[in-house]
């Protein structure tokens, strides 16, 4: 077994192991970590595929942005670990044959003679994969690129104001109001008799 | 070297697992979210692994957008689902049935 099969199967191991432990962990929070697990795993089986900017990426934008958020959330929300189990026993033999069935006829997809090819070899030493995939992207996929900017702003724009909420019972200031305050909407002057004894 | 029938089972055996997990966990929708981020990853393992052996960029370039898009649907959803909890002090799939389909 040369290192190369070696490191392929170590990591397979590793990624198949975490999300067994992902679907079944009964914490919430343990869960989280097992994906960020499969997701730093699945980050170096990209970067032996010389898809290193992607596996870069991946660390990045996912372990470091979106699990964390999910992390937030979850530590965040007050959730019932033992009622969210419930049904889990009853589940399980569905769960299987739904699994067990899928991977069959998958592998019966896959495991065809069109898909046995060997790998084409390895790129250069001065080759580079992330000045390649900005080539394409400013390029041929430049128009896609700008809708993908879109979306994210509309994400950010949705998050937020769909998370925003005013409180009735605290207390802020309106600068606006203050600046635009008259004299007649603070002072009253009385004019009255004076009190007899 | 490794053959690409091997990158592609491993692809499977993750997207059955997650299958799984949506069968397994069908009470807590945060779990139910990361599910779908584990099939998403087992889609872009397929793409990544066949432009390898392609020779050909665009499947990279595609999990990029995969990559753009997964990221919006997870900060959207986690928000609708602060929201739900907010709410309702619950993300209990089954206790979400105000709409009686």
């Amino acid at each position: 077994m040369s290192f190369e099969q070696f490191l392929f199967y170590f990591f397979s191991a590793i990624l198949v192991g975490s999300a067994v432990a992902m679907i079944t962990v009964r914490n919430p929070v343990h869960a989280a970590l097992f994906l960020v697990l499969a997701f730093f795993t699945s980050a170096a089986h990209w970067i032996m595929l010389e898809a290193e900017f992607l596996g870069i990426l991946l660390v990045l934008v996912y372990v470091g942005a979106v699990m964390v958020l999910f992390l937030f959330v979850v530590m965040m929300l007050d959730i019932n670990v033992a009622r969210v189990r419930e049904g889990f026993v009853r589940l399980l033999p569905v769960g299987l044959v739904v699994a067990v069935g899928m991977m069959v006829v998958m592998a019966m997809v896959v495991g065809a003679r069109v898909f046995q090819v060997e790998s084409p070899g390895r790129a250069d030493a001065d080759y580079s994969n992330t000045e390649a995939i900005g080539q394409l992207l400013y390029t041929e996929y430049v128009y896609p690129f700008e809708i993908a900017a879109v979306i994210l702003l509309v994400a950010i724009i949705a998050a937020i104001v769909l998370t925003l909420r005013r409180r009735p019972d605290s207390l802020y200031m309106d600068p606006a109001e203050q600046i635009k305050v008259q004299r007649k909407d603070r002072v009253r002057l009385i004019k009255m008799e004076a009190e007899k004894k | 070297m490794i053959p690409l029938s091997h990158y592609l089972i491993l692809g499977a055996i993750l997207f059955a697992l997650s299958v799984t997990g949506i069968f397994l966990n069908r009470k807590n929708l945060i779990l139910l979210l990361m599910c779908i981020e584990l099939m998403l990853l087992a889609v872009n393992m397929n793409f990544i692994a066949f432009s390898h052996y392609l020779g050909d960029l665009a499947g990279q370039i595609f999990v990029f957008f995969i990559l753009t898009v997964a990221a919006a649907e997870a900060a959207i959803g986690l928000a609708i689902l602060v929201l739900v909890f907010r709410n309702r002090q619950t993300i209990n799939v089954q206790d979400l049935d105000e709409m009686k389909g």
